[in-house]
């Protein structure tokens, strides 16, 4: 019995929350998650990506041969990332300064590729929209609440505003490296220790 | 057999017709990109130049083709008259290129300011090329087409301190930028005319 749409797109938000329970496309969410606004963009980014790739390899999952599959979808994935890329550039320039590198990086995120494979490949274009906005909010859930915890601990400050006055003196370890980790970690945990009651 | 050709036109198709939708917005936005490019990345140091003129530099832009390359030029509308431009330049640094922008009155060919854009120059020492207005101050008022030196080398700039090789490139930037004005004046001054 298949999943019903609502359930389609619910799992991405919980269940298969891609960060946290698919442990997928880590690389941007360790290097974009400085900012909630950072984080923000390279959501949106994902979810349209995400969304048109998922439509583009459920439409096409009958025509594509399986022994170029991968190859189908990485054309697919990469032109839209450019298109994202493109338009970023022209409306929002601000942040692809930014983001800079990990826009294009999208191209090489598991999280697409896993979906065009794992679920658009083998479902209909309905349930691919489901799927692709789930995973898609998902992603975006993941990165700004992680973002806004290293920007709020790493700078004193929420989506640029200050939080805990002057007099605040910023946690630094936070917005480097390293904190991005033990900040994944944490979550990761904590959402374990959440789903094992 | 009927597998290869398969795969090759699925292919084939697939690519031509993700080439073809990336050619069209490529299109679309290349106008819009130039744009925000000017604005963030340039327009800083134009608008510091042209300060105080009463028309938006860079709406109002032209270009002129200098052998190979095209250079674009930053209108200046001061008291009411277009006399103004402003255009880059690029000099050899420490650390790599320096992008300048240059500014520089069409009826005395006196430069009004001069401004770094873009640079790789050591953070704290060349970088006050384009922090501090110390270097770029000493060009406002002197006639454009000369050449620029450094005073170690004879010239009339004073360095910044520490930073000599920065200050060098910025001075062959300018004269540089001189050369350029030179050989384009004829064609500047026609051009601006469509700016009044």
């Amino acid at each position: 019995m298949a999943k019903t749409i609502t359930q389609e797109f619910v799992k991405g938000l919980w269940d298969e929350i891609p960060p946290f329970r698919l442990v997928l496309g880590l690389c941007p969410i360790l290097a974009v998650t400085k900012s909630v606004e950072n984080g923000l963009g390279m959501g949106v980014a994902v979810i349209f990506v995400l969304v048109c790739s998922n439509v583009l390899v459920s439409l096409l999952r009958k025509i594509i041969p399986s022994q170029v599959r991968i190859a189908c979808f990485i054309i697919i994935i990469a032109t839209f990332v450019i298109v994202v890329e493109l338009l970023m550039q022209a409306y929002t320039y601000p942040l692809f300064l930014k983001l800079g590198i990990f826009i294009p990086l999208i191209v090489v995120n598991c999280v697409l590729l896993g979906r065009a494979e794992a679920f658009a490949y083998k479902n209909g274009i309905i349930a691919s929209i489901a799927d692709g906005f789930g995973i898609g909010i998902g992603f975006t859930i993941s990165l700004v609440a992680l973002g806004a915890l290293r920007e709020v601990f790493g700078s004193g400050t929420f989506l640029g505003m200050s939080v805990f006055g002057p007099s605040f003196q910023p946690f630094t370890f936070m917005v480097e490296a390293p904190g991005a980790f033990v900040c994944l970690g944490l979550m990761l945990s904590l959402m374990n220790l959440a789903g094992n009651k | 057999m009927r597998e290869i050709i398969k795969m090759i036109v699925v292919l084939t198709v697939l690519s031509c017709f993700s080439g073809g939708l990336l050619a069209a917005i490529r299109g679309g936005t290349k106008d819009k990109i130039e744009n925000q490019q000017l604005e963030f990345v340039k327009g800083p140091a134009i608008r510091n130049i042209l300060d105080g003129c009463s028309n938006d530099p860079i709406a109002d832009r032209f270009k002129i083709k200098d052998g190979d390359t095209e250079k674009s030029f930053f209108v200046g509308v001061f008291d009411g008259k277009a006399n103004t431009v402003a255009f880059e330049s690029d000099g050899k640094g420490f650390g790599g290129d320096i992008g300048l922008m240059v500014g520089v009155n069409i009826n005395d060919d006196k430069i009004i300011n001069i401004g770094v854009t873009t640079h790789s120059e050591t953070p704290g020492v060349g970088s006050k090329a384009k922090s501090e207005p110390k270097l770029s101050n000493q060009f406002k008022g002197l006639g454009l087409i000369k050449s620029f030196k450094v005073k170690p080398d004879g010239g009339q700039i004073d360095a910044i301190s520490g930073a000599t090789v920065t200050s060098r490139g910025v001075c062959a930037g300018i004269t540089e930028a001189g050369n350029v004005y030179k050989r384009l004046k004829p064609q500047v001054v026609e051009k601006i005319k469509e700016f009044k």
